[in-house]
């Protein structure tokens, strides 16, 4: 992928994942959730990770952020009114994610194989999707069965948690 | 040339972006929205060391992505169930900012 278009997709990303905590709008917020994702799915695409990208799009952009954008309707929540900001505890929280981040970049910054270059793949286009299942099913078999379990476990836990108690 | 050093980079800044949520908002819908960028960012860094370990056969490492997989699936489900505990918190109470829900605090 030629840097023209990773910093695009990069900024993209981050900036409306910027917008996400800076808009007071929860539907502003949202839709800039999704775009977000979208960023984020082309970055996966530009690693040759195609399925992740694909799946990227269709459980985040699609599923996940439906089930947002209908819970905000349902709930019927407005723009939050202006409280009074609390300048201290604002600050707080910026200053904290800052001293995050520049521990992350100080990471970064020493690992000596972060410079390489990526190495070249065998072909041009890479069998993602069967080369997945291949490990999905040899080695994950066990955690794939698990996770079954668990989303089982989830839908019957959100009919159970939606399910209004008699009176 | 972009290297493995500037995909960790825009991980590490999204992962801020969405801790900076977490910690600054109320509202708790975009607190959840924060958790799951903080989520993706992590997907990305794995996503890169997947394809920055090619491994003899000229194949990314495919463990990597299996992982994003699980944690993608995790985390759909980890939604719904986070949603539903807020319709019934809101039901409950008629607010979803975290202010507003300290029947816990000492």
């Amino acid at each position: 992928m030629s840097p023209f278009l990773f910093w695009i997709f990069a900024l993209l990303t981050l900036i409306f994942g910027a917008a996400v905590v800076i808009n007071r709008n929860p539907v502003a917020s949202a839709l800039s959730l999704v775009v977000s994702f979208l960023g984020l799915a082309a970055l996966f695409m530009s690693l040759n990770a195609y399925f992740i990208g694909i799946i990227q799009v269709l459980v985040y952009a699609g599923a996940v952020m439906v089930l947002f954008l209908f819970i905000i309707m349902l709930l019927n929540l407005r723009a939050e009114e202006a409280r009074r900001i609390n300048w201290l505890a604002t600050a707080g929280g910026v200053a904290v994610a800052l001293i995050l981040l520049g521990q992350i970049f100080s990471v970064i910054s020493h690992l000596k194989f972060a410079q390489n270059p990526f190495p070249p793949l065998a072909g041009l286009t890479v069998d993602d999707v069967r080369n997945i299942g291949a490990v999905l099913f040899r080695n994950y078999n066990l955690p794939f069965q698990i996770v079954g379990v668990l989303v089982l476990v989830a839908t019957v836990g959100v009919v159970l948690l939606s399910k209004r108690e008699p009176r | 040339m972009i290297t493995l050093g500037d995909y960790l980079m825009v991980s590490g800044i999204l992962f801020a972006i969405g801790f900076a949520g977490v910690m600054l908002r109320r509202n708790l819908i975009i607190i959840f929205m924060s958790l799951e960028l903080m989520l993706n960012a992590a997907n990305l860094s794995l996503v890169a060391f997947s394809r920055f370990r090619v491994g003899p056969t000229g194949l990314p490492d495919y463990n990597a992505q299996v992982f994003v997989f699980f944690i993608i699936t995790v985390a759909a489900a980890e939604v719904a169930v986070g949603l539903a505990i807020l319709v019934a918190l809101y039901r409950a109470r008629q607010t979803t900012d975290v202010k507003d829900i300290t029947s816990l605090k000492f």
